[in-house]
């Protein structure tokens, strides 16, 4: 068994969710490491847009606390402003893009803004930000989170980001005419829509994990996809790609 | 043409009037102008509405000191810790005053200032479909896409028009040409926006020196109307090519400012203690030599000769 952390395996996992040649919308953290991961090793036409107005093809040299950090903007691609990069997303020429939350519910849509509702609001998070912006317009969300019961609801109190919205096509019904929830990963599983519906199914479990206590921890009564499997371990080009982008060992524990 | 230098209490004080709508942080992580944010809480301003698409903890200092009562933007936090505390008193609990927000995503609220830039009626946007911040900011519209025949639904924003708008730049003349470099987030629609600017530059340079290189200018001189002159005015925010991103003091503000008393001491010792900013910077000390960038990677120079 080889020997990985639990942000390690997201990580690869989110590396495998992009395709070579693809332009994706990487954020911060966790997404812009599987980003560099996914350059050296399946996809190294891969190219990073960052909404501070940043387009990469590398991954930047030293650690980012922002994406306007001087590491991010040293030898980037593209130096512009927001409305260059977000233009872009609403011109369909973004292929994915990756955001996190504290909420997201059963067809994916995502809450940021107000935990309990903006009428009733229990809790004031930060808001949007480009999220709401890239879930809404590029062509596969993909959603990285933590995974609780508390987190992963039967349906958010506020949509700041959309997903399937009411499932079916509820989504094309509002306007959005491409897009939707492509995959959230988790720190124990991958979830995937299926159906009609478009509700998320559990996908893969990761090592370590049994599908029972990822159901255990979802907030709806969570159906297994057709293709359930294991989710594949790392393999040993795809930690040596991790290693070389976290050289000081940020996402090893 | 007459200068348009000034010291930072100067331009504070009579350019930026209580219950303006003022956009700080056009950068968004970057280049943030916290010299005005500091001097804004000195001299108590108040009723701001803030602009901004992701202001870090700038707005969530003006929040916390009383100065803001509304926010007109996408995120409001510390993102080197997450969420924004003195965002949340306010909204949950009306500690100190009261707070409104006027929800918008990045990119609608780019939209939105280019329309208040280019005299636009309202901008027409893909994004924030299906999203309930059509719903808390009932100001945007759908409406069906008048020129399509087919189901086609889009949000329309209105135009903002920012009373004032300050940024940090790199370098600067005292006629307010001004060079930003590096990622510049809706910088450029905010000043083509605003009503007056104010320019904190880092480095006061000869006009020969912008005249040199007029692509690196993002929005004209004639547009600005003071300028300022304080190193590290952007300081804990990164600048590109001279300061890098203070994150231990971001994160020393998000623990400190967890509760009212702790964030009204931090205030007491960062910026009400220090008259102006060069005693702030006096305070930072050695710090500041640490977060200097020292390394030089310049561009290829561009060459425009005319013969």
């Amino acid at each position: 068994m080889s020997c990985y952390s639990t942000q390690e395996l997201m990580i690869i996992a989110a590396a495998r969710e992009i395709q070579d040649g693809e332009v994706v919308f990487v954020g911060m953290r966790l997404p812009i490491t599987a980003f560099g991961v996914a350059r050296l090793t399946h996809a190294p036409n891969a190219v990073g847009l960052f909404e501070v107005g940043i387009a990469r093809h590398q991954p930047a040299q030293d650690m980012l606390y922002t994406m306007s950090d001087p590491p991010n903007q040293q030898n980037a691609a593209w130096c512009t402003g927001t409305m260059q990069v977000m233009g872009l997303l609403q011109g369909g020429q973004v292929d994915a893009g990756f955001i996190g939350g504290a909420e997201i519910d059963r067809f994916g849509n995502i809450n940021t803004s107000y935990i309990g509702g903006f009428e009733r609001m229990k809790t004031k998070l930060p808001g949007s930000g480009g999220a709401a912006d890239i879930a809404a317009m590029s062509k596969r969300l993909l959603a990285i989170m933590n995974h609780e019961p508390h987190r992963l609801v039967e349906r958010v109190g506020y949509v700041t980001s959309p997903g399937g919205l009411e499932g079916g096509d509820s989504r094309s019904l509002a306007g959005l005419h491409w897009g939707g929830t492509a995959a959230v990963i988790t720190d124990r599983a991958i979830l995937k829509p299926h159906g009609p519906q478009g509700e998320l199914h559990l996908f893969s479990v990761h090592p370590g994990h049994t599908a029972e206590e990822v159901k255990a921890h979802t907030g709806w009564k969570l159906q297994d996809h057709p293709d359930l499997r294991p989710t594949p371990e790392p393999t040993p080009g795809e930690m040596a790609a991790l290693h070389a982008i976290d050289r000081d060992g940020f996402w090893r524990t | 043409m007459t200068s348009k230098l000034c010291s930072l209490k100067e331009a504070v004080a009579t350019i930026i009037q209580n219950g303006d709508r003022l956009v700080m942080g056009a950068g968004l992580e970057a280049a943030i102008p916290f010299a005005v944010t500091f001097e804004l809480i000195r001299q108590g301003k108040r009723d701001l509405d803030l602009i901004a698409p992701i202001s870090d903890a700038s707005a969530d200092m003006l929040i916390g000191a009383g100065c803001a009562t509304s926010v007109t933007g996408a995120w409001v936090g510390n993102v080197s810790g997450g969420l924004g505390h003195n965002y949340r008193r306010a909204m949950e609990k009306g500690v100190p005053r009261p707070l409104t927000v006027n929800d918008f995503s990045n990119f609608s609220l780019a939209m939105a200032l280019m329309a208040g830039a280019y005299g636009m009626p309202f901008a027409p946007v893909r994004s924030l479909l299906g999203s309930d911040i059509l719903k808390s900011n009932p100001e945007h519209r759908v409406v069906q896409n008048p020129l399509s025949d087919q189901p086609d639904p889009v949000v329309l924003v209105k135009p903002l028009v920012p009373d004032v708008a300050v940024f940090s730049v790199q370098r600067a003349d005292q006629f307010g040409n001004a060079h930003l470099w590096g990622s510049f987030g809706v910088t450029q629609e905010a000043a083509l926006a605003a009503k007056k600017i104010i320019l904190l530059a880092d480095d006061i340079v000869e006009p020969n020196v912008i005249a040199s290189d007029p692509n690196r200018v993002l929005f004209p001189g004639f547009k600005v109307s003071a300028v300022v002159h304080e190193p590290a005015g952007q300081h804990p925010s990164p600048l590109t090519g001279c300061w890098k991103r203070d994150n231990d003091f971001f994160n020393d503000y998000h623990q400190r400012s967890r509760d009212r008393d702790g964030f009204l001491a931090w205030i007491e010792e960062w910026v009400l203690s220090a008259p102006d900013h060069a005693a702030y910077r006096a305070k930072l000390g050695t710090r500041l030599d640490d977060l200097r960038i020292k390394g030089s990677a310049p561009s290829a120079p561009a060459n425009f000769a005319s013969e």
